[in-house]
């Protein structure tokens, strides 16, 4: 089959899954909750803020444009210790911060729902090894393995998506394991079979698409989560490096000055709580809208 | 769930170091050491055999609390030494940092549970969303600046040992905490409220105090303490966070130095302390379950 081909069939099926989504009783809940538009809203500016970043910013991010100034003044945000304009570079910010959790996200959620898949599928051994490494990696403290292993390996982008990545991909194979056992059962998996097409097949174009809505949540949920590791692991020296504006690394930059310059660290911060709040706002919401035990009775007030 | 969860730590743990790229021995050594100390380094970490002797001969050495030496923090000091310096600390401010995370989570859980829809429900947790949604690091920067900066309570410049030095990131790390205590704590006394005994308790004419004391609390607390020891291991990275910005030289600090000289054994040590108090948590988490769960108790006995 050709490449394009492929993307229509794709095309297609996530604008079918998205008609349905139209339909179902979640997205009647998910509009009534408020929660829910406040968090479209703070996700909306912070990616407005990467997208434009470049018409936003007065400022490059490693322009030297004066001394050390305190806002408010001339600079909206004041500019830091080697004179480069807090706020251009918090916007930019936006950009790599983004990226990074984003990258840390589709690594974890490629490798965790492929083995859980895989696991739910074949059963047997593979299965049995597959959760066993789940259970180990859900119990490891995540940080602590990941800076261990940039301890080894060095700091740098590649890095710290592997060293996240350790424990990251487990809570997805066990969640993707248990929809693909349910759905293992199901009729058309049964036809599918029946109709002689190849396990990869049954696996990725029936299976993983009936599964898709919990993996949904469970991803905007644990984008905040990526987020924060990723922010944690810059600011501790251990993440991306030097002269990027991710707003981790501007806290790490801050911590020699920021008791004499507070606006080198609070600006950052702020930057990263909003985006958090946004994606755990929408998340919850999610999560309630798609458990109908919590939609009897508080029907998507939200709040 | 305990061994093989110590088993694949320590193995990777150990393997890192075998197959980390560049020579761990000319990395320790620094750039200026003559190729003897090189080779030296390299005898004493055992680099020169079998890694599979070495892992064993390393496993039995953790047991009799052996990890070896230092070379870049405290060039000859034994990694033992540096952690049981540091170890108590890291306890000290781990354990003050909790029971504050209680203080504060668990009834504001209960009130957003016993209010439920109204404002005061939303309020708390409201507070405890924040809670979860800010940056670790950042809370500790804001409080240094509030409290130690401007205010003057506290410190300004970490460093020392006293209880002043320990409220500050006490408080931090058990704020952060408090916010997914008291959503749990919310929830568990959400679930045991629509429980029948409830009913029963308030159809038999108990007062609404006792009914919430002694029926709902208690039963809502048997999975509160089992996820307040599930937590522990967040509370462990958490740690590592905020003793480098207070400089509380407890374990955490201890890795990052490690991590930052390329003091590889340290680095090891460090790590595998902390999988193993990770280890003791999920060991109270179970203990902790059956000693507050009647049933399976009974269960055992019969």
């Amino acid at each position: 089959m050709s490449v394009i081909g492929k993307v229509k069939r794709v095309g297609s099926s996530i604008s079918g899954y998205l008609r349905r989504l139209g339909r179902s009783p979640t997205w009647t809940y998910l509009k009534r909750d408020r929660r829910a538009w406040v968090g479209i809203a703070l996700i909306i500016i912070i990616v407005g803020m990467a997208l434009f970043a470049s018409f936003i910013a007065p400022h490059g991010i490693n322009d030297s444009v004066g001394p050390t100034l305190a806002p408010p003044g001339q600079f909206l945000f004041g500019t830091d210790q080697q004179g480069r304009d807090v706020f251009s570079r918090v916007i930019y910010g936006s950009r790599d911060s983004l990226q990074v959790a984003l990258l840390l996200l589709l690594v974890e959620t490629s490798v965790g729902i492929t083995l859980g898949l895989v696991a739910g599928f074949y059963g047997g051994w593979v299965d049995e090894l597959v959760m066993r490494a789940v259970d180990v990696m859900l119990s490891f403290p995540g940080l602590v393995l990941a800076a261990a292993f940039v301890g080894f390996f060095g700091p740098g982008l590649r890095n710290l998506i592997i060293a996240l990545s350790l424990t990251g991909w487990a809570p997805f194979a066990r969640i993707t394991r248990a929809q693909t056992l349910m759905a293992k059962e199901e009729v058309y998996v049964e036809s599918a079979r029946a109709i002689g097409e190849k396990d990869r097949t049954i696996i990725f174009r029936y299976i993983l698409p009936n599964s898709a809505s919990p993996l949904i949540v469970m991803a905007t949920m644990t984008i905040p989560a990526a987020i924060l590791l990723t922010a944690s692991m810059s600011f501790l020296g251990l993440g991306v490096q030097p002269p990027s504006p991710a707003w981790g690394m501007m806290l790490f930059e801050a911590m020699p000055v920021f008791r004499a310059a507070w606006w080198t660290a609070v600006f950052p911060g702020i930057a990263i709580m909003v985006s958090v709040l946004g994606f755990n706002f929408l998340g919850d919401a999610l999560r309630d809208a798609m458990d109908p035990r919590l939609r009897v009775r508080s029907g998507g007030g939200g709040g | 769930m305990i061994i093989p969860l110590f088993l694949v730590a320590s193995v990777l743990l150990f393997s890192l170091l075998w197959i980390m790229p560049g020579d761990p021995a000319q990395i320790m050594a620094g750039s200026r050491a003559s190729q003897e100390q090189v080779a030296k380094i390299r005898h004493a970490i055992k680099l020169d055999r079998p890694p599979y002797v070495v892992y064993f001969e390393w496993l039995g050495g953790v047991f009799h609390g052996d990890f070896g030496q230092s070379w870049t923090i405290q060039p000859g000091a034994s990694v033992s030494s540096l952690i049981l310096d540091r170890l108590p600390l890291t306890l000290e401010l781990g354990i003050t940092a909790l029971l504050l995370a209680i203080a504060i989570g668990v009834p504001l859980g209960i009130i957003a549970a016993l209010r439920r829809g109204t404002k005061v429900d939303y309020a708390c947790m409201g507070v405890a969303l924040f809670g979860v949604s800010i940056p670790s690091f950042w809370l500790a920067m804001m409080a240094v600046l509030i409290f130690g900066v401007w205010i003057g309570w506290t410190p300004a410049l970490g460093g020392g040992l006293g209880p002043q030095y320990l409220i500050l990131p006490a408080v931090v790390l058990g704020a952060l905490m408090s916010g997914s205590i008291s959503r749990l704590t919310r929830s568990s006394m959400l679930d045991v409220l629509n429980q029948d005994y409830i009913r029963t308790a308030r159809a038999k004419g108990l007062r609404e105090r006792s009914v919430i004391y002694k029926h709902a609390l208690k039963n809502a607390f048997i999975p509160i303490s089992t996820m307040l020891f599930m937590r522990l291991p967040f509370l462990f990275g958490g740690s590592i966070i905020i003793e480098t910005i207070f400089q509380w030289p407890g374990m955490g600090n201890l890795m990052i130095s490690a991590i930052k000289r390329q003091d590889f054994l340290v680095i090891q040590a460090t790590a595998l302390m902390f999988v193993v108090l990770v280890m003791i948590a999920n060991l109270l988490a179970d203990v902790s379950y059956a000693y507050l769960n009647p049933r399976i108790r009974y269960g055992e006995r019969k």
